[in-house]
């Protein structure tokens, strides 16, 4: 089995979450396809751990785990707030800044 | 297995220079320490001890970064400390400076509780919008003050991004940065709905941008089988690896930092939360997120990538035309003042790029692109310093058509923004033309003239709308029920000083701080 599979399925996982975020229109929803995207990248980073034969990209793997842990409080509590504001989490309803 | 515990026999604890860090250790430790005090000290005492802890560790950090840059033993061409995850050279020393200052102008423009009875920041950011509790604490003088621990920990952030000198730390860094800055941006204590819908833009758009950076990281790193900047460039120069990586990496990597710094076509975000977040919130991330995200893209195109500059550099000069249109073009159309500002960033951000993809071999091009950021980062605060001052019963009247007849009002204030807005422009005995002037000559030396003069017809398209604020409140009629002009407290006053004098000075005499920003060149 080629490490380079793992790539491939990284970057399509990659792909599915970017696109998610366009067209998804619940924030939380949204979120969780940036939440996607970063856990393709934790793969790519073992899997060119793997090929490189170091450790570096398993440890970066632990590092973008804890940010991303400190990116959903953030973000869940940015959300919660404009959702008992609005009771609606979709981010079209979000549209008074235009212009 | 037996990788591992290979790895783990070399494993020792790397050396720290602790003088040479000590600036963002400073910002960082105090960052905790206000933490705390939020948690300990009862509430009507927070917000004079966190404004004094705040603007005493800005103080002990500039002391700390002067001591250090004065010192006998610092060697010239920087040093790379913390196992070579922080670079100290004097790019980083110099970017290191100017956040300081300018983020003591913004932690004054914070602090402010002159202007709004009680600061601009919600007294309360958990109570919903609309309710009776909300109506009762808009009239409370208190505000969160967890703004103060947030902002230190957002300039730490922003201290580390510009001395990473591999891409895990930068990453980090930019982390750190953005994610007080969402926060700060949905704390407004009038207006509460525009906000909150400029955080949740910021935060979901930053978060999209941030992937994008990280899995440049990864393809990089699969590139070159390391992360630092001189690895990738040591990788780039001349090997039969798959340029494949390398380029859809670098492509990864600078959209993340572009977003960061408002360029081109990623600036969607910037007009919206510029105009949501509040006023003193603005002129933190239009000075310093700018001057921390053109540092960590200086320091990525000169150290890492600038033995493949003519493969990239075509693209970035593609970025740079469509930043400075967007941002000249539609900044024409705006009504709002704050948008109409965030527009005009986006010109800037184009300038500034022009200076960051000109890698001429003596270092001009980053060093006057340093002094560009220093000296809009300043003009900036400033401006909005101002904006903040234009009320009506509603809050900051940001309209332009309330600004009509300003001057008739309050000649000092329309002086003063007069001038701001004419520095923006870049016109002369301003330090708005310097920065452009240096930028622009060493762009011509990189061999970049056609795009030097695509800049000067954006500049002067751009200078179209900031005159027009200024023919709009000198030379129309104030309207009845017009804005008034506050009295501003100590804390703006010493805001607006400091920017307006720093773009006065910085135009009449720029050289010392030209020197000071060419001493050296990124260590590599």
């Amino acid at each position: 089995m080629t490490p380079t599979y793992y790539l491939l399925l990284s970057a399509l996982l990659f792909s599915i979450g970017a696109v998610g975020v366009l067209v998804r229109r619940n924030a939380i929803v949204v979120f969780m396809c940036v939440e996607l995207m970063l856990n393709a990248v934790n793969l790519s980073l073992v899997t060119f751990a793997r090929i490189n034969g170091s450790l570096d990209g398993q440890v970066m793997a632990f590092f973008v785990m804890v940010v991303a842990a400190a990116e959903v409080v953030v973000g869940l509590a940015i959300i919660m707030s404009i959702f008992r504001t609005r009771r609606s989490a979709s981010v079209d309803d979000s549209n008074l800044l235009k212009y | 297995m037996n990788l591992l515990v290979a790895q783990a026999q070399q494993i020792e604890a790397p050396e720290i220079d602790y003088g040479a860090i000590a600036p963002v250790l400073i910002v960082l430790g105090a960052a905790c320490i206000s933490v705390l005090l939020e948690a300990l000290l009862p509430k009507h005492q927070r917000w004079a001890v966190q404004l004094v802890l705040s603007l005493l560790t800005l103080v002990g950090a500039t002391g700390a970064l002067i001591l250090y840059a004065t010192s006998e033993r610092r060697p010239a061409q920087g040093v790379a400390t913390l196992a070579g995850a922080i670079a100290v050279d004097s790019p980083s020393l110099f970017l290191w400076a100017t956040l300081l200052v300018l983020a003591f102008g913004s932690v004054l423009l914070i602090a402010d509780r002159s202007v709004e009875p009680g600061g601009v920041f919600v007294a309360q950011a958990a109570i919903r919008p609309g309710t009776v509790q909300d109506r009762a604490q808009a009239t409370k003088t208190g505000m969160q003050t967890e703004v103060f621990p947030l902002t230190l920990f957002a300039l730490g952030g922003m201290m580390t991004f510009v001395a990473s000198n591999d891409l895990l730390t930068m990453f980090i860094a930019l982390e750190v940065l953005s994610l007080p800055l969402y926060l700060l941006c949905g704390l407004a204590r009038r207006r509460r709905l525009l906000s909150q819908e400029a955080a949740v833009k910021y935060f979901l758009l930053g978060a999209f941008a941030s992937a994008f950076f990280l899995y440049g990281v990864a393809l990089l790193y699969g590139y070159a089988g390391s992360v630092k900047l001189s690895s990738i460039a040591a990788a780039a120069a001349g090997t039969d690896r798959s340029d494949t990586l390398l380029f859809a990496g670098f492509g990864l990597l600078v959209v993340g930092l572009l977003f960061k710094a408002a360029v081109g076509p990623f600036h969607a975000w910037t007009p919206d939360v510029y105009q949501g977040a509040p006023t003193p919130v603005t002129a933190f991330m239009a000075a310093c997120t700018k001057v921390a995200a053109f540092g960590g893209i200086l320091r990525v195109l000169t150290v890492a990538f600038e033995n493949t500059q003519w493969e990239w550099r075509g693209v970035l000069y593609g970025v740079a035309v469509v930043s400075m249109v967007i941002g000249a073009v539609l900044g024409l159309t705006q009504t709002d003042v704050k948008r109409m500002i965030a527009y005009s960033s986006v010109a800037h951000a184009g300038f500034l790029l022009i200076g960051s993809i000109a890698l001429v071999p003596n270092g001009t091009g980053v060093s006057a692109t340093m002094f560009y950021l220093l000296a809009y980062g300043f003009t900036t605060i400033a401006a909005f310093g101002i904006v903040s001052l234009v009320r009506n019963s509603d809050g900051e009247a940001t309209h332009l058509s309330q600004w009509a007849g300003l001057a008739k009002r309050s000649p000092i204030v329309a002086g003063v923004f007069t001038f701001l807005l004419l520095a923006l422009a870049g016109i002369p005995l301003t330090s708005g033309f310097i920065g452009k002037f240096v930028v622009f000559s060493a762009a011509i030396e990189a061999g970049l003239t056609p795009l030097v003069v695509i800049a000067l017809v954006a500049s002067a398209v751009a200078a179209f709308f900031y005159l027009r604020v200024i023919v709009l409140m000198y030379f129309s009629d104030p309207a009845p029920d017009g804005p008034t002009v506050s009295v501003p407290g100590a804390f703006t006053t010493i805001a607006i000083t400091l920017g307006a004098v720093v773009t006065l000075v910085l135009g009449l005499w720029p050289t010392f701080v030209l020197d000071w920003a060419g001493t050296g060149t990124f260590l590599s």
